[in-house]
């Protein structure tokens, strides 16, 4: 073969190169993003099969089960725990039932409320966003002082107000808590996306392309959907991954105390809470929960910093 | 400068307003008749018209807001439904601990966290630089109720009889004296506003033993803050040692730092007098902000270690739907995040001056 032939096949191996695949290419380099993927398809996984995987149902109580004892420690047959036994491998709660069925359970919760809450800030977020940058002038301004006064507030703490008041409201539709926390976690994430949004419209809108396609008689939501979204896909992304790592801790949290899931859920930040005052003699309780939530929050980190590492122009050093 | 934090200050004052403004607005919302939640049973139709006239609930909304406004202002926060008392009267008892709490939570992050930055910026992708950010990935992973459980159990439960064990709840062990400031000063004839600064400092343990020199109480003290500390400073810790990490990069990267060096400047002096100080910048919003997660992570760990703070109070708050001093102490966490976020500004404009004459 001569050499010209070789470079032409090895052209020609080579597939055709796009933006969506060198986006990916760049993304998959990045350590931490792949890391990222990977813990996300395990925890998928285990979500999606949750029911083939675990012996028993997340709510079932093995009272009647022999050598079922309440708050038993992990038994594991492979890690010298006697065969005739039978085997949890995370061991029982308080209402003997499986953790390890639970913790699976909680992950298929987990991650539904973590992508819902951060879709509908996206979408809000961004609707509110590109409005106030399209419009400028003073509604801009006060769009965006509005989305100011809601970052004014530690996260935590105005998502624990919003998720009070709306329970006390007792609006018909909201009779559930969990339901009433996702709202208020949601709400608080929008001013997020409505900066990266409006600051998107802002750049573009007076680039030469957007006149152009103006000029060629492209509607103002086609070019806002066709020129403008495209451009803020990038750190929307970013921040959309990143947020359901903050959504899925602020979940937890508000189910520990008692605002978000409630008990008979196989809810993580709820199992912790219910039963935090037994973590002196029964820690296995607090361990393995405790271990799915943080092993999700840093998938969802690593991937969000990867993709972060991987677009970011001036990060390429 | 004064220009600049003149329109800084302007610039908040609208968000202030939004803050006190949803905040009053939620409270107008909110089911149950105050006069109802008053008086009880003695609340009849006759009575409560004389109570809303009293008490202005008859007024235009508007007028109410104001005085709404007025009323903060002058420290009157509302009564707690549950408790019968002031929530002014909480806040003066519980904020002292939490202020404490957060006070040795934000120390412990900004040392450590600038620490492990520096030392991982230093030795890029060794082996140090990959552990200190493995830390640093799962530190900002693991919820603050879940780490603060867990340790609770290690140093409480595991190491017990070692002497590293440490207690997991409570501000102090029981049998330890903790006089108040009043008394060991001898000022116990003292009344209004200068008592109440005095019994204010009192609650913060730590810091009133150690002015009064009670030192086995600070002792004593001190071992039960580890934990806590611990807790809730590990968040912070891993995001400061982050953007102290890749803004010491960035700044190493610089044309400065290779002149310094051609200069012959030591690679200490280059790190620390050239590069550090420049990479700080970043490093201080980020510690203005990490208040958030700390003011936002008090609640989750006064909860675990029984600590009597704001944190704790709101905790309870919620569960027994207290909604008054919810509400209330939503708006002064908010007023306090805003205004340590202000001061972080204008230090940010102190230390670059280039930011006042944008």
């Amino acid at each position: 073969m001569t050499a010209d032939a070789r470079v032409i096949e090895h052209a020609e191996a080579r597939a055709p190169s796009s933006l969506w695949r060198d986006t990916l290419g760049s993304i998959l380099r990045q350590r931490s993003a792949v890391a990222g993927l990977i813990l996300i398809a395990v925890i998928a996984l285990g979500a999606l099969l949750a029911d083939v995987l675990t012996p028993y149902g997340p709510a079932q109580q093995l009272t009647s089960m022999d050598g079922a004892a309440r708050l038993g420690a992990p038994c594991v047959h492979l890690l010298g725990c006697p065969s005739d036994q039978p085997q949890f491998i995370m061991g029982l709660d308080e209402n003997s039932r499986d953790v390890f069925s639970r913790v699976l359970h909680g992950a298929r919760l987990s991650l539904v409320i973590g992508m819902a809450t951060v879709s509908l800030a996206i979408v809000v977020g961004t609707l509110i966003g590109a409005f106030a940058g399209y419009m400028g002038g003073w509604v801009d301004n006060v769009v965006m002082r509005i989305m100011d006064v809601i970052l004014a507030f530690p996260a935590l703490v105005l998502v624990i107000f919003l998720a009070t008041s709306l329970d006390a409201l007792d609006i018909p539709v909201l009779t559930d808590r969990l339901i009433v926390a996702m709202l208020a976690i949601g709400t608080v994430a929008i001013p997020i996306y409505a900066r990266v949004m409006r600051a998107s419209v802002l750049s573009i809108r007076e680039r030469e392309f957007v006149v152009a396609s103006r000029a060629l008689g492209e509607s103002q939501a086609g070019i806002l959907l066709r020129r403008v979204v495209p451009n803020a896909l990038t750190p929307l992304i970013v921040q959309g991954t990143l947020g359901i790592a903050t959504a899925i801790l602020e979940v937890a949290a508000l189910s520990f105390v008692g605002l978000g899931a409630q008990p008979p859920a196989a809810e993580w930040g709820s199992m912790i809470g219910a039963v935090r005052n037994l973590v002196f003699s029964a820690p296995h309780l607090i361990i393995f929960p405790g271990a799915a939530l943080s092993i999700s929050v840093l998938a969802f980190n690593l991937l969000g910093d990867g993709i972060r590492d991987a677009l970011d122009p001036r990060l390429n050093r | 400068m004064i220009a600049f934090i003149g329109r800084r200050l302007l610039l908040t004052l609208p968000v202030l307003f939004g803050i006190i403004l949803l905040v009053f607005t939620m409270t107008r919302l909110l089911p149950g008749d105050p006069c109802i939640a008053a008086l009880q049973e003695r609340a009849t139709p006759a009575l409560c018209a004389a109570f809303n006239q009293r008490f202005g609930l008859n007024d235009p909304i508007p007028v109410q807001f104001v005085r709404y406004v007025g009323d903060l202002a002058s420290g009157n926060l509302g009564r707690s439904i549950q408790q019968g008392r002031d929530v002014a009267d909480i806040l003066v008892e519980r904020l002292p601990v939490t202020l404490e709490l957060t006070l040795f939570a934000l120390t412990f992050a900004t040392v450590v966290g600038i620490t492990l930055g520096r030392l991982a910026a230093r030795r890029r992708n060794s082996p140090a630089d990959v552990a200190t950010m493995i830390v640093a990935n799962l530190g900002v992973s693991i919820p603050v109720f879940v780490l603060g459980l867990l340790l609770a159990y290690f140093f409480a439960v595991t190491l017990r009889g070692s002497p590293f064990a440490l207690p997991p709840s409570g501000l102090l062990s029981a049998g330890i004296q903790h006089r108040d400031l009043a008394i060991v000063w001898g000022a116990e004839d003292l009344t209004g506003f200068p008592r109440a600064v005095l019994d204010f400092m009192s609650n913060m343990t730590i810091i009133s033993s150690l002015i009064s020199g009670q030192w086995e109480a600070l002792v004593d003290g001190l071992r039960h803050l580890i934990l806590p500390m611990l807790a809730l400073g590990t968040i912070p810790m891993a995001i400061i040692a982050r953007m102290t990490r890749s803004s010491m990069l960035d700044v190493l990267g610089l044309d400065y730092i290779r002149t310094a060096r051609a200069k012959g400047a030591s690679e200490r002096l280059v790190n620390q007098r050239h590069a550090f100080r420049n990479a700080l910048l970043p490093v201080v919003t980020v510690i203005g902000l990490s208040l958030g997660a700390l003011l936002s992570g008090a609640v989750l760990t006064e909860t675990i270690f029984l600590l009597p703070g704001v944190g704790s109070a709101l905790f309870e708050a919620i569960r027994s739907r207290d909604y008054i001093v919810v509400q209330a102490f939503t708006l002064i966490t908010a007023l306090v995040y805003v205004t340590v976020n202000l001061i972080v500004d204008l230090s940010y404009a102190y230390l670059d001056p280039r930011i006042r004459l944008r």
